[in-house]
């Protein structure tokens, strides 16, 4: 199983965890990833909001660069993901469209391949039944929020994997590694993006409703498959809970991390020493970490 | 003839937004699903329903001058739910660049934020979080916003000073001339 690999910037900074955990979990699960090489922004909310024929033409040309090489793209990135799949459908839905594109981003691109998110890359790809048989380190029941956020999943006809309303599968992917997924209404919630910089005033108090909800359905920590949401969540989560006079403490994941967790790589390998709030003395309390021996990257 | 030019603008900007953003305004018929589930509502001074409607009954001046469009975070909310699949986040975006063309830029901090990150990008091809956050901060006159952020994330590994670069940011520049000399596009 191979794909093209589109890491996206954020995953060279603030969501390194998730780059290396990512990598991680798809070589062991034999999933070979041919990172785009010299890949550039897809633009995200901010080209969008200004310029629809950029918002369009910066993810093609990575998706342009893929397409040249015959392969579907593999995206962690909820926002990236998202923005590549418009340009996709943007550019198989009219022919014009699709001059103009090839035109400004000077390559021939006619969108033949897809982007594919990682989550759906992993459970629907490699599938939760090989994942499951490679789990040595099984999550111990650990109640576990599933944020899906916006952007994964909707709208439901760009992102085309899960119900937009109530997805699941990442909450299939917990229980497969062990975990509890718990019932919650906030899982498609949004964030705030990035209001919680423009405007922090507001983009706080978006973040405390998704942590609060999270934390009254008794998750013991929150799952994402985004960086912005990650960021918003942990980062922010002190500000956020301070705003209410709270103190939460509710660790946030990437699904990758569990998964590399739940397979058996060590925390500090799959990036999970680097969090504002630091996830390492829960797993440690509910002993998720003991034997048998911890795997040992071996790159 | 006065009524009669008023008019006529309306028209137009009716039109114009209409064209921008693909969406059919009487589409709406204003069942206010979008604004209950809106989760940037309790910040806006009108409802996205609300925005819709001043358009529908031409008082667009008004949807111009609304900081709603800027708030919106594009969250897809409204337009997965909308029976009508009125493509709200689309409308919200034409209002906003219809306002900024006319110098209305009614969420400045927002606004310095996005030309800060497609800067970056432009000048890069990458996006380089440090940079922009500084380049943010200084230009919407709050130099030590998150200062205490910064830190750790340093210490972290997670923001650089110095940027990623791509090897052909040629390419990239070229991407936003040839979108721009397009005007942005229409849907």
């Amino acid at each position: 199983m191979k794909y093209a690999y589109y890491p996206g910037c954020s995953l060279e900074a603030t969501a390194k965890e998730y780059n290396q955990s990512a990598k991680m979990v798809a070589r062991h699960l034999g999933v070979e990833l041919w990172e785009i090489p010299d890949w550039s922004c897809c633009g995200a909310t901010a080209a969008h909001n200004n310029d629809h024929l950029l918002s369009l033409a910066l993810p093609a040309r990575n998706l342009a660069l893929a397409e040249a090489e015959g392969l579907d793209v593999a995206v962690p990135c909820a926002a990236c993901f998202n923005r590549l799949r418009a340009a996709e459908a943007a550019v198989r839905g009219s022919e014009s469209m699709r001059a103009t594109i090839s035109e400004i981003i000077g390559r021939d691109y006619r969108a033949t391949n897809k982007a594919r998110a990682f989550l759906d890359v992993m459970v629907n790809g490699v599938g939760l039944e090989k994942i499951k048989e490679q789990v040595v380190k099984p999550l111990a029941g650990l109640k576990l929020a599933a944020y899906y956020g916006c952007l994964l999943v909707r709208p439901p006809e760009l992102t085309a994997f899960d119900d937009p309303e109530d997805p699941m599968t990442m909450d299939h992917l917990i229980q497969a590694l062990g975990g509890e997924a718990v019932s919650w209404s906030y899982k498609t919630e949004c964030c705030g993006g990035s209001l919680a910089t423009a405007r922090t005033d507001i983009g706080v108090r978006m973040i405390y409703q998704i942590l609060r909800h999270a934390r009254d359905a008794g998750a013991e920590g929150i799952v994402t498959a985004c960086p912005l949401c990650f960021l918003n969540l942990d980062m922010r989560q002190n500000q956020a809970a301070a705003s209410h006079g709270e103190q939460l403490n509710l660790p946030i994941f990437y699904f990758t991390e569990l998964m590399g967790i739940a397979l058996g790589y060590a925390p500090k390998d799959l990036g999970l020493t680097t969090h504002f709030v630091n996830p390492v003395p829960m797993l440690e309390v509910r002993e998720i970490l003991r034997h048998p021996a911890t795997r040992r990257e071996t790159a | 003839m006065e009524l009669a030019g008023a008019l006529r603008q309306t028209q137009a900007l009716k039109s114009q937004v209409e064209a921008a953003s693909g969406v059919t305004l009487s589409d709406c018929y204003q069942c206010g699903k979008c604004s209950a589930g809106c989760p940037v509502a309790f910040a806006m001074d009108y409802t996205p329903r609300q925005v819709i409607r001043l358009l529908q009954l031409g008082l667009g001046e008004e949807a111009l001058k609304s900081h709603t469009p800027w708030l919106c975070a594009s969250c897809q909310a409204c337009y997965t739910r909308c029976p009508r699949e009125v493509n709200l986040p689309r409308l919200m975006e034409a209002v906003r660049q219809e306002a900024r063309r006319r110098g209305m830029i009614n969420e400045k901090k927002v606004d310095i934020f996005d030309q800060a990150f497609l800067s970056s990008v432009e000048r890069y091809g990458r996006a380089h979080e440090m940079g922009l956050m500084i380049q943010y901060n200084l230009q919407s006159g709050q130099p030590f916003k998150d200062a205490l952020l910064a830190p750790p994330l340093l210490f972290k590994g997670k923001i650089s000073p110095i940027p990623a670069k791509i090897k052909n940011v040629a390419e990239v520049k070229n991407i936003f001339a040839r979108a721009r000399a397009k005007g942005g596009g229409r849907h």
